[in-house]
């Protein structure tokens, strides 16, 4: 049987169908979570994909964080369950504290859209597992508040830790600290990424094929798990 | 009733380019001189009866957990009576 990807969509969700797409493309079975369900329906790991979920009211992911379905989320992740956050599902994994710093208006005040080149600096984690260390990928991303910010001190100890997981290369699109493009806990089960990988897994639609390999990373961990 | 203002300011290490965005626009509009514009947010939460003790406390976490992000921003809670 095929792992069971859960896919939350909260109100102002985007992108919750492409990763479900991206999940079956990867071999895996996207399940449907709902916000307002505090019931993870057995998956064996969770995305919170990309959109505007509550408008970005408040602050980006600030009202999602206190969603019924975080709670076991939340509880879930501590107890080692890979999860990926896309995007504001990044922002809003910063605001439940399971990952560090925040993510705040782009320098340029514009909203990106472009396919952006990262390498990946963590091969370790859930979600990475399937690609070479120093690899560069391209994948597009598109955000208004993907300016990647914390304290000296995180910064200093995610780069001495290993955790940030993918940087900008060629262009720092949003002004984020230390060109940070996606960072983990230091478990490695929780991934938060800017850019989106759901959006390049076929020739017809994306820049590459690149944004498979998060998927298929998640698969080979919890198989091998 | 009792009127708890909340002030949320980005903190002054944090870039802030909706305010340099506003102070581009007053320079434009002829006012010179201008340094540094910040932006923020300001809640106005008016509460049935008295505020203090628990309730108090309760309102503080609340700006520190929902109002603001601590990682990026600072709050002020101040309480107003008679709203």
């Amino acid at each position: 049987m095929s792992p069971r990807i859960g896919v939350v969509t909260f109100p102002g969700t985007l992108d919750d169908g492409d990763a479900a797409r991206a999940v079956r493309f990867a071999g895996g079975e996207p399940v449907a979570l709902w916000h307002g369900d505090a019931d993870l329906k057995s998956v064996d790991a969770v995305i919170l994909p990309g959109g505007f979920s509550y408008g970005d009211y408040l602050r980006c992911g600030a009202i999602s964080r206190f969603a019924p379905v975080m709670t076991p989320v939340i509880t879930a992740a501590g107890a080692g369950m890979p999860v990926l956050g896309i995007c504001n599902g990044f922002q809003i994994l910063c605001e439940s504290h399971l990952l560090p710093g925040a993510l705040t208006r782009n320098q340029s005040m514009h909203f990106i859209c472009r396919d952006q080149r990262l390498r990946i600096e963590n091969t370790s984690t859930a979600w990475t597992n399937g690609f070479a260390h120093g690899q560069e990928i391209v994948i597009p991303l598109k955000n208004g508040e993907g300016n990647f910010n914390a304290d000296t001190a995180t910064l200093d100890e995610l780069e001495a830790e290993g955790r940030v997981i993918a940087r900008y290369v060629d262009v720092n699109p949003n002004g984020s600290q230390r060109d940070i493009a996606g960072i983990t806990n230091a478990r490695g089960n929780v991934v938060g990424l800017m850019p989106h990988p759901e959006h390049a897994i076929e020739d017809l639609t994306g820049p590459s094929l690149d944004g498979l390999v998060f998927f298929s990373s998640v698969l080979n961990a919890l198989v091998g798990a | 009733m009792a009127r708890v203002v909340v002030d949320v300011m980005l903190k002054p290490e944090i870039l802030d380019p909706q305010g340099r965005a506003v102070q581009g626009a007053l320079g434009r509009l002829g006012l010179t001189g201008v340094a540094d514009v910040r932006q923020g947010k300001q809640f106005i939460i008016t509460m049935d009866g008295d505020v203090a003790g628990e309730r108090l406390e309760q309102l503080h976490a609340l700006a520190a957990e929902l109002l603001s992000n601590p990682v990026i921003e600072n709050y002020v809670l101040r309480v107003e009576a008679d709203a």
